[in-house]
């Protein structure tokens, strides 16, 4: 556990006063707050490092205590039993931000000085929203072809889920009021759930457009013909017409993606044709070709 | 939605500590949408997200309603620029792949 300097936190002197202590915390505050810093890990640690610094530093007789016993911290429990009978009481006067965890959320250093909640002595207990927690899904592509129902275990917690068919790779959707507890009576955090969609299929995926390339081969591409294509749910016959060239798209109406929280809704499935030129042709092939390509030039 | 689904504005004045002007300006200014049913102010549930941010700016960064219209904006566009570049990342991994 090392020592913490909430000065150099707030970037202020050691001279300063309560006023610009404030002020530098309003201005840190501003910069690093979360509901202007959305998914921001690094804006979320530095913001509870200024709350706990300015729990400290804006209230006397923390500050005192810090600046006596700070840098040799381990002596501040024999501190704390000077003063047991003043019965100092742990509990919030508000003023500082706790609504994202920040509330109860104090480094090892905070705790060994001040105990587990707020430094701050008097008289209102304030409420505090439980910490936000994010997590991510790892899920198949075939799996959010449908909407289904999954059971996710998260810091001990069963979550039933709904997960909605058609849901993106990098999604992030909040679940409200499946975070950390609240604290003294506050409302519980939420849940961040990202989804990493991986695609083990044929099929390449761009929103809710699905695109896959079929083997024609060479005589159905020139004569015409019938080729099978998959699509995500089944197979389909093709009609491909005389001339077909290599690299030809066609669109499968509805028969893409289903779409996002649009029940029966689908996206495209674009098919590119790729003709099969034959190979290890045998002699009689090649003379049948020979002769075509005499045609062909005179 | 039935008149026991809204939330009436008081109720949230009491529980945020918040005076009623507040929502009044906020309404006023677009960012919340207050419904009137028999001269009682209702919010819809729904809002309440969105409502809990712009309280915590108001009273924890002191951020004026007017700021917190600008905060607002700007954070819908990075809503918006997240969402297009993880479709453009998505997008990418059509090429590399």
């Amino acid at each position: 556990m090392a020592f913490i300097d909430y000065y150099k936190i707030l970037e202020v002197d050691k001279t300063v006063t309560e006023a610009e202590i404030k002020k530098a915390y309003r201005k840190m505050a501003r910069k690093y707050h979360p509901d202007l810093n959305p998914n921001d890990k690094e804006a979320e640690k530095k913001f509870k490092e200024i709350n706990e610094a300015n729990e400290v530093l804006s209230h006397a007789e923390n500050r005192k205590k810090y600046d006596e016993y700070g840098e040799n911290w381990q002596h501040a429990e024999q501190y704390e039993s000077a003063k047991q009978q003043q019965q100092y009481q742990r509990s919030s006067q508000g003023g500082g931000f706790g609504g994202f965890g920040g509330g109860g959320d104090y480094s090892d250093f905070f705790e060994s000085m001040f105990g587990g909640g707020s430094a701050r002595g008097g008289r209102r207990t304030s409420q505090y929203k439980g910490e936000d927690i994010s997590a991510e899904l790892h899920l198949d592509l075939k799996d959010v072809y449908t909407t289904n129902k999954r059971t996710l275990t998260i810091n001990g917690k069963n979550i039933r889920l709904t997960i909605p068919a058609g849901v993106e790779n990098g999604q992030q959707i909040k679940i409200s009021g499946q975070g950390g507890e609240g604290i003294n009576g506050g409302p519980k955090g939420d849940l961040y759930l990202t989804f990493t969609i991986e695609n083990h299929t044929n099929f390449k995926r761009d929103k809710n457009n699905l695109y896959s390339t079929v083997p024609v081969d060479l005589y159905s591409a020139i004569l015409g013909g019938e080729v099978t294509a998959a699509t995500f749910d089944g197979k389909v016959k093709l009609t491909v017409k005389p001339g077909t060239q290599n690299g030809t798209k066609v669109k499968l109406k509805g028969k893409g993606f289903p779409i996002y929280k649009k029940e029966g809704e689908f996206g495209d499935l674009y098919i590119t044709y790729q003709i099969e030129i034959p190979t290890n042709l045998s002699e009689k092939e090649k003379e049948l070709f020979a002769e075509l390509a005499k045609l062909k030039n005179s | 939605m039935n008149i026991e689904n809204l939330i009436p504005v008081t109720a949230l004045c009491t529980y945020y500590k918040v005076e009623m002007p507040f929502f009044g300006h906020l309404n006023e200014m677009g960012l919340i949408e207050i419904q009137i049913i028999e001269e009682i102010q209702y919010i819809h549930p729904d809002a309440l997200y969105e409502i809990e941010k712009m309280i915590r700016m108001h009273q924890e960064l002191a951020v004026n309603i007017e700021g917190i219209d600008v905060v607002f904006n700007l954070l819908q566009k990075i809503d918006a620029l997240q969402n297009e570049l993880i479709a453009v990342k998505n997008r990418l991994r059509l090429y590399e792949s």
